[in-house]
């Protein structure tokens, strides 16, 4: 009970521990230094990184400032529209980071960002195939998520709402009954929008929240990481705590026995 | 002539993968680089031995900021 207690039980994924519950994404940062400034207010231990074509202009390297912050790195495929594409971008990852990792994200279209579930699936498939940890990116659809978690996927990573949106979580009931649904990990990932769709997130029953825009994005992205963090603390002991139920009508918190009487 | 990250390029023949690398500035063996010929990954060990064909699509990738 001390662990629960104190909410300090680590997240375990494919055999590795986390001690924190919050993954971070490097996308929208205006600066490599306030990226690393964030990466420890988070106290994040796994931080998302695209692939993309090389830019002789670039400012810094993004990798040599994650490697200094002593997280390690999980590879994303934004940006792919196929199986085919996402399974080669991932064996790309694999070849740069030295991870057999990598959140997998097949999208439908560009204006919802949201995934297409067949070619998730798919790709999913083949790179478990290959040996890789595949963490999907997926929509609240629990049939899906099993579908995934069956197929060898190591956690799942349902939306709370668009990418990017900060629409906090549309469907908590979906994103309960996932919980409910798969034995693998929860993470849930995008449309985070502040603290408090985290603390949400994580009383539902979710093992992690995964948070991109709402801290990169956000005035301050430094304080709102330590805000992210301390909302995954609250939200993982308050589901462990046990919520008290919903009720219509009042109940008295001070007892009505010995209540004076001044008629 | 090559097409490099979508771009035309002068080529030499037999040109290998690691001295492409290293001709944009990246190392010899830069941490976080990946690279694909005709859409095929190209290992990090091969990077010595695989000489570039003539016409080929190559893609040199690394790390970019993302969710």
């Amino acid at each position: 009970m001390a662990s629960t207690r104190t909410g300090s039980e680590p997240l375990r994924i494919a055999g590795r521990e986390l001690s924190s519950r919050l993954l971070l994404g490097t996308g929208g940062f205006p600066s490599l230094e306030l990226l690393a400034e964030a990466i420890r207010a988070s106290g994040s231990e796994l931080v998302t990184v695209a692939l993309r074509r090389v830019d002789p202009n670039a400012q810094g390297s993004l990798i040599d400032t994650i490697d200094r912050e002593g997280v390690e790195v999980l590879p994303n495929t934004a940006g792919c529209f196929t199986a085919r594409d996402a399974v080669i971008t991932a064996k790309l990852a694999r070849e740069a980071f030295e991870t057999n990792w990598v959140k997998l994200e097949v999208i439908g279209d560009e204006d919802t960002l949201l995934p297409d579930a067949p070619e998730l699936l798919k790709a999913a498939e083949q790179l478990v195939d290959e040996g890789f940890v595949v963490l999907p990116y997926t929509t609240d659809d629990p049939v899906l998520a099993r579908r995934l978690v069956d197929v060898g996927c190591a956690a799942v990573m349902p939306l709370g709402a668009p990418i990017g949106s900060g629409m906090g979580i549309r469907n908590p009931y979906n994103i309960a009954l996932i919980r409910e649904s798969v034995e693998a990990p929860v993470v849930l990932d995008a449309g985070i929008g502040t603290a408090s769709d985290v603390a949400l997130a994580m009383e539902l029953g979710c093992d992690a929240v995964m948070v991109a825009s709402a801290i990169s994005r956000a005035q301050d992205p430094v304080a709102m990481a330590a805000a992210m963090r301390a909302a995954v603390e609250a939200g993982r002991l308050a589901h462990g705590a046990g919520r008290i139920p919903r009720k219509t009508y009042a109940t008295p918190s001070t007892p009505v026995a010995g209540t004076p009487d001044f008629s | 002539m090559i097409v490099l990250n979508g771009e035309r390029r002068e080529h030499g023949a037999g040109e290998a993968v690691a001295a492409l690398v290293q001709s944009l500035g990246l190392g010899a063996q830069p941490r976080g680089v990946a690279v694909a010929v005709d859409g095929e990954v190209v290992p990090r060990a091969a990077w010595q031995t695989y000489a570039i064909p003539d016409g080929a699509r190559v893609e040199v990738l690394t790390a970019m900021q993302g969710g």
